[in-house]
């Protein structure tokens, strides 16, 4: 066990990105991304990209995958809906994509304005041909990653693996803004 | 890579080639396209040609390229102050949005505007030059052109563009 004693899942999602080949991650930065943002950022392997708004890293990754990279997409749900128009390009060029998405609006959700998008979150993905994983507990979050990875690079596909609230556990804006 | 609309006309009428990347939608897009692949390509030239009207949806686009400032990334904006391919509508550009000086602030290292043709052989220069990022735009006359359109099948775009770029093993990857 660590000293500092946080979840183990974030540092698994980092390994299991490593072990992916990804050599990308871009990020608009969230409370539940923080551990595995620290890790990307002090990896000098990867070219950590913080991003203005989450679309631009569904143009991020494409390039990636033009210059021959992989990339990866953190965010949380609220980002989604910034993507949509963007996922077409990705749709139509069948470009590789893997978005991790961190939820909000979901379990014991303390902020209302989170919820119509965090509620609407998968159809929105699957709407727009987003193949949707979702992982509820922290011991299924790397096998979930490692297996969407799989998908996304394997077979060309675009794939968000959802991290339930319940694993990242922020119970309140005070909570959130401690970590 | 070219933006939405008439810069994707433009590459093409230039000579299409399948490292062209021609775009037929993600409007606001294109610098952050040509971002990864500067970034994947470090050893490449990467150029974005796109108009004002696509740079003005992705304007956050560029701080976070002047966060990164890949050496070997060209962004040319060709601004006829016009959305071209809905009517001529006026951009904010012809307001006075000045896209040069948002570029500058964000922290381009090369900031250029053209304004006449003379001034265009020596962007060409700088543009070959890895020493960027670079963040040039060119003031043309908004006129009416016909129109030279690339391929319109995404798949094959990528494909072309991944074989031209990585070799055969690109699709064995």
């Amino acid at each position: 066990m660590k000293q500092n004693a946080g979840p183990a899942w974030p540092d698994q999602i980092y390994r299991t990105l490593k072990d992916a080949g990804v050599r990308q991650v871009a990020y608009v930065p969230d409370a539940g991304h923080k551990r595995l943002i620290e890790l990307c950022l002090a990896d000098p392997e990867l070219n950590s990209v913080v991003l203005t708004t989450e679309e631009e890293g569904i143009g991020l990754t494409a390039g990636a995958w033009l210059g021959g990279v992989r990339g990866a997409l953190l965010m949380q749900s609220s980002g989604v809906g910034n993507c949509i128009n963007a996922l077409g390009m990705t749709r139509e060029c069948r470009f590789p994509l893997l978005m991790l998405i961190t939820m909000r609006g979901q379990k014991g959700e303390f902020n209302p304005w989170q919820v119509p998008m965090g509620q609407a979150t998968p159809a929105v993905l699957e709407a727009m041909g987003v193949v949707v994983h979702e992982a509820d507990s922290a011991e299924a979050m790397a096998p979930t990653v490692d297996a969407a990875a799989r998908l996304a690079f394997g077979s060309y596909q675009a794939v968000a693996v959802l991290i339930s609230q319940a694993v990242i556990g922020i119970k309140s804006f005070q909570d959130q803004a401690s970590r | 890579m070219a933006g939405l609309g008439s810069t994707a006309w433009d590459i093409t009428a230039a000579g299409d080639s399948p490292l062209n990347f021609p775009l037929w939608g993600a409007m606001g897009n294109a610098a952050m396209i040509g971002l990864g692949l500067a970034l994947a390509q470090p050893k490449r030239r990467v150029l974005v040609l796109t108009g004002d009207g696509e740079m003005l949806m992705g304007l956050g686009s560029l701080a976070t390229i002047g966060v990164q400032r890949p050496r070997n990334l060209s962004v040319v904006v060709i601004d006829n102050e016009r959305y071209g391919e809905t009517g001529m509508q006026a951009t904010h550009t012809a307001a006075g949005a000045d896209l040069a000086k948002v570029a500058q602030a964000c922290g381009f290292k090369i900031v250029r505007q053209v304004r006449n043709a003379s001034q265009l052989q020596a962007l060409r220069a700088a543009i070959h030059r890895p020493s960027g990022p670079l963040f040039a735009q060119v003031k043309v006359v908004a006129e009416k052109i016909p129109l030279v359109l690339p391929p319109r099948d995404g798949g094959l775009l990528k494909s072309r563009f991944r074989k031209a770029l990585l070799g055969e093993q690109a699709d064995l990857d």
